[in-house]
C-alpha cells in the first residue's frame, strides 16, 4: 500500500516521538468523527501513543445517533406500497426498536419487497423522483420517492440543495424524512456532565470546513478544554494529538482552538453552504440515540418546505421502543468507555448480529473496534510499540521481497470470535454421485455458494465460489 | 451488467475458469444457465452471448451445454448466469490449505480491489484519471505454469467476493496458522485507495476478479514471482506476507507504522459510508 504525505511513516514516527517526549501525565482525548475513529484503529495509531494517553470516541457517527423511533418510521414508510425509499448504505442494517430481528431494519424491509435504494448523494433521490414523475407508461402508477436525510453539518447542505431543487422542479412525489444533527450542541451536552473526564477534543475538520470554528471557541472557553481541528489521515491525527498534549502540558495549561486542518477549513466555514442550509432548515430540539434529547441540536424543514416533510405526509404508527439492556452505546457515545469495555462486545454483539447502532454502522465506534481489533485489546492492556520499531518508509508497489524479523511467540490473548462469522464451508452442501476413480476431475459451480474445497474420501474435487 | 473493463458474460466464464484454475485444474468445458427477466433487450443478450464466446475462446474452454429460462418482469434484475465448469487435474497435483506450513510465503499476483472499486465508483459517479478498470482475467495459464514449475506449491486462491480478507481468513482457518501481511508490500492502485477512502471502504474486502493468492515455501518465492511477473496480468506480483504459528487461524495486518491489527472475515454486503 502506498503512502501519501499525510500517511508517511517518517512523519508519523517523528510526531510519535514528540508526543512521547512531551506527555508526562494520564490524559483522555476525545474525537468526534467516524472517519477519525476508523483511521485511528485501522492504522493502530492508539498503539503508537504513550500508555497513559487514552483516546475515546464521542458521538461521531450520525447513523449511530439516529433515534430508534426514526428508524422505525423509516421502515414503516419504506414498507408502504408505491414508495421508493432512498437511503445511504450504512442505514440499511441499523436496528430499530423492535425485538423481532427479522423486521427490525431497512435491509429486512427490502428483502420483504420494499423498494429501498442505496444512494450516494441526496441529489440521486431527486433524479429518481424526476424519472418517476416523467414516467408516462400506461398502467404504472407514479411512485413517491422518500429521501432518508441523515448526517451532520457536512451532509445537510446537500440535503438542502435536494429539497430546494425539488421545490424548483415542483416535484409532488418527493419528500424527505429529516434527521440531521449538529455536533457542537451534543458536545456541550457531554461536557455539561461534571465528571465527563475528557481533557481535550479533536474536532472534525470537515465539519468545520462547512460550519466554521465559531462554536468550538465557545466550547473551549466555557469548558476550559483545548481543541484541535484536524483531519483523518495518520499525520493529521497525530498533529492534533500533539497539539492537545502541548496545550495540556504547558504551564499554565492553555485551552485554545487550533486549526490544524488549515489547508481546507477556514474560520468562517463555507458561507454559501451555511446560507443554503439556513434557507431550508430551522434549528430544533433533537433526540439522540444513546444520549437523549439535546436542545437546539437538530434541523427541521422551514415552513415553506413543509410539503416535503415525510414525517407529516406519512402519519406515524405508535411503536413501543426498547433498547437491549446490555448495550452500553450511551457510555460509548459519551466517551465513558471504549467499545471493548462493553461486556457484549464481540460475543453477543457483532456486526452480523448487532445489539446497538454503534456496532452496525460502518462509522460506528464498536464496528471499528470489531473490524480493526488489535492483538492487545482483549486484555485491555496497551504495550507501547518502541519507536525504533516503526517500519521504515513504505516500499513501492511490486518489488519487495520481505524480510520479516521473527517475533517472540506469545499466546494469543484473543477469545476467538469465529462463531459469529459466516462459515463459508457450511453455507450449502452439494449432493454428488461418485465419479469413476480413474477420472480425476474438478468441478466448479459459480454464483451459488461455496462448498468444501477438498473431499478426501472421493477422487472428485468439488468447489464452488460465489 | 456492463462495467468498466468487462460484462457479466465474460465474468461468468472467467469466474468458472479461475475456480478451476486455483484447484490445479486445466479448464475443459462449461455449461451455463441463463435466467432472463421478461423484457430484457435482445441486443444486450446478444452482446453478452458474444462476450461469453470470446472469453471461452480466449480460455480454450468449450461451452458444451446451456439453458435459458425467462421469468416474469420484476422477478430478476435483468439477467442471471449460473455456470458449471469441468477441468482436468493431473493425478500428481495436490494443492490444499492443509499443506501450508509455518514459514511459508504469501504472494499476490497484482494490485487488489480493482474490480470492486471499478463497479462501485461507476455507481457512485466517480471518475478517475487514469480510469479504473476491472481486473477480470483468466488465471489458468499462470496457475498451470506455477504448478508445473514451482516445487512445493502449497495452495492457491482467487480472492473474489470478500476480497483478500475473506480468502486469507479462509486459508488461515483451514490450516490453523497465522498469516501476517505487511501492508507496506500490499499493492493497491492509487485510484482504488482514493475511491475506498471516499466511500469509506477497505481495499482488503473489495472484490477482485483476476488476482491470485499463492502460498509457497520460502525457497520457491523467487521462481514463483518470476513466473507471475512473466504474465501481463501478474506484472505487479509481490510477496505480501508470511505464515507463522504464533496465533491460531488469524490474519494479522502489520501497518505502515509497525502496529498490528487483526483482519476479520468480512460480514454482509459492502455498504458505502455516508461521509
Ligand atoms: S458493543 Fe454492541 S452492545 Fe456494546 S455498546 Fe457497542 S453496540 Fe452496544
Amino acid at each position: 500500500m502506498q503512502s501519501t504525505d499525510f500517511a508517511n511513516p517518517i512523519h508519523v514516527a517523528a510526531l510519535v516521538r514528540q508526543i512521547h517526549a512531551k506527555s508526562t501525565r494520564p490524559l483522555t482525548l476525545m474525537e468526534v468523527c467516524g472517519g477519525q475513529t476508523h483511521a485511528i484503529l485501522r492504522y493502530g495509531i492508539d498503539q503508537l501513543l504513550p500508555p497513559e494517553l487514552r483516546i475515546v470516541h464521542g458521538p461521531g457517527c450520525p447513523v449511530c445517533v439516529t433515534p430508534a423511533e426514526t428508524i422505525d418510521r423509516a421502515i414503516e414508510i419504506a414498507s408502504k406500497p408505491g414508495v421508493i425509499f432512498c437511503t445511504f448504505g450504512d442505514m440499511l442494517r441499523v436496528p430499530g426498536s423492535q425485538t423481532d430481528r427479522n423486521r427490525n431494519d431497512l435491509m429486512q424491509a427490502k428483502s420483504r419487497g420494499a423498494d429501498v435504494r442505496v444512494i450516494h448523494s441526496p441529489l440521486d433521490a431527486i433524479r429518481i423522483a424526476l424519472a418517476e414523475s416523467q414516467n408516462t407508461t400506461p398502467g404504472t402508477p407514479k411512485r413517491h420517492v422518500v429521501l432518508f436525510a441523515i448526517g451532520f453539518e457536512t451532509t445537510a447542505p446537500a440535503t438542502a440543495m435536494a429539497i430546494r431543487m425539488a421545490k424548483e422542479l415542483a416535484l409532488v412525489s418527493f419528500s424527505a424524512l429529516v434527521c440531521h444533527v449538529l455536533v457542537p450542541p451534543a458536545l456541550e451536552a457531554i461536557f455539561d456532565d461534571a465528571d465527563h473526564g475528557i481533557d481535550g477534543l479533536l474536532a472534525a475538520g470537515h465539519v468545520c470546513t462547512i460550519a466554521g470554528d465559531g462554536p468550538y471557541h465557545r466550547i473551549a472557553k466555557e469548558f476550559k478544554l483545548p481543541i484541535a481541528i484536524t483531519g483523518f489521515e495518520p499525520v493529521d491525527l497525530l498533529r492534533g494529538i500533539l497539539n492537545l498534549v502541548e496545550q495540556l502540558e504547558s504551564k499554565p495549561s492553555s485551552h485554545r482552538v487550533d486549526n490544524l486542518y488549515e489547508h481546507i477549513a477556514t474560520a468562517d466555514g463555507n458561507l454559501q453552504a451555511q446560507r443554503t442550509v439556513e434557507s431550508v432548515f430551522a434549528v430544533c430540539d433533537q433526540q439522540w440515540r444513546g444520549i437523549g434529547p439535546i436542545p437546539r441540536s437538530g434541523l427541521k424543514l422551514q415552513p415553506q418546505y413543509a410539503s416535503f416533510d415525510a414525517s407529516t405526509l406519512f402519519p406515524p404508527v405508535k411503536l413501543a421502543c426498547e433498547q437491549p439492556s446490555c448495550c452500553r452505546a450511551a457510555d460509548v457515545l459519551r466517551g465513558k468507555i471504549r467499545p471493548i469495555e462493553c461486556p457484549a462486545f464481540g460475543t453477543l454483539c457483532t456486526p452480523s448480529q448487532p445489539l446497538g447502532a454503534p456496532m452496525v454502522s460502518n462509522e460506528g465506534a464498536c464496528a471499528a473496534y470489531f473490524l480493526y481489533q488489535s492483538l492487545s485489546d482483549k486484555s485491555l492492556s496497551k504495550t507501547p510499540t518502541p519507536i525504533e520499531k516503526l517500519a521504515p518508509r513504505a516500499s513501492p508497489i511490486g518489488p519487495a521481497l520481505l524480510r520479516i524479523t521473527p517475533r517472540k511467540p506469545s499466546p494469543c490473548p484473543m477469545v476467538p470470535v469465529a462463531d459469529s462469522r459466516p462459515n463459508s464451508s457450511r453455507r450449502f452442501s452439494l449432493k454428488t454421485t461418485q465419479a469413476p476413480s480413474s477420472w480425476p476431475v474438478a468441478i466448479a459451480l459459480c454464483s451459488i455458494g461455496r462448498a468444501k474445497t477438498a473431499w478426501p474420501s472421493l477422487p472428485t474435487r468439488l468447489s464452488c465460489n460465489p | 451488467m456492463i462495467f468498466p473493463g468487462g460484462d457479466i458474460g465474460k465474468l461468468s466464464v472467467y469466474g468458472t475458469v479461475n475456480d478451476l484454475a486455483v484447484q490445479g485444474a486445466e479448464p475443459v468445458a462449461l455449461t451455463m444457465a441463463w435466467v432472463l427477466e421478461e423484457g430484457f433487450p435482445i441486443e444486450e443478450l446478444a452482446k453478452l452471448a458474444c462476450s461469453v464466446g470470446k472469453a471461452a475462446a480466449e480460455c480454450s474452454i468449450r461451452v458444451v451445454a446451456g439453458d435459458t429460462k425467462v421469468v416474469e418482469r420484476g422477478r430478476a434484475h435483468g439477467c442471471y448466469i449460473a455456470t458449471t465448469g469441468i477441468g482436468r487435474v493431473k493425478p500428481s497435483v495436490n494443492l490444499s490449505p492443509h499443506a501450508i506450513r509455518s514459514g511459508d510465503c504469501i504472494l499476490i499476483s497484482g494490485p487488489i480491489g480493482d474490480h470492486g472499486m471499478a463497479i462501485m465508483s461507476q455507481r457512485a459517479g466517480l471518475v478517475f484519471d487514469p480510469p479504473l478498470y476491472s481486473d477480470a482475467a483468466p488465471l489458468h495459464r499462470m496457475t498451470l505454469e506455477l504448478i508445473a514449475k514451482v516445487p512445493g506449491l502449497r495452495c492457491m486462491r482467487d480472492p473474489t467476493r470478500g476480497g483478500i480478507a475473506a480468502s486469507l481468513n479462509e486459508l488461515a482457518n483451514a490450516c490453523g496458522l497465522c498469516f501476517e501481511i505487511q501492508e507496506a508490500c500490499l499493492p493497491v492502485r492509487p485510484q482504488v485507495h482514493s475511491a475506498c477512502d471516499l466511500l469509506g471502504l477497505d481495499p482488503w474486502i473489495v472484490a477482485n476478479e483476476g488476482k491470485l493468492i499463492a502460498i509457497v515455501p520460502p525457497e520457491s518465492v523467487e521462481i514463483s514471482l518470476q513466473i507471475l511477473r512473466s504474465h501481463s496480468i501478474g506484472s505487479l506480483a509481490a510477496q505480501i506476507g508470511t505464515v507463522q504459528d504464533l496465533y491460531r487461524g488469524l490474519v494479522i495486518a502489520r501497518t505502515l507504522y509497525g502496529t498490528q491489527r487483526i483482519v476479520p472475515m468480512p460480514a454482509g454486503e459492502l455498504l458505502p459510508r455516508i461521509c
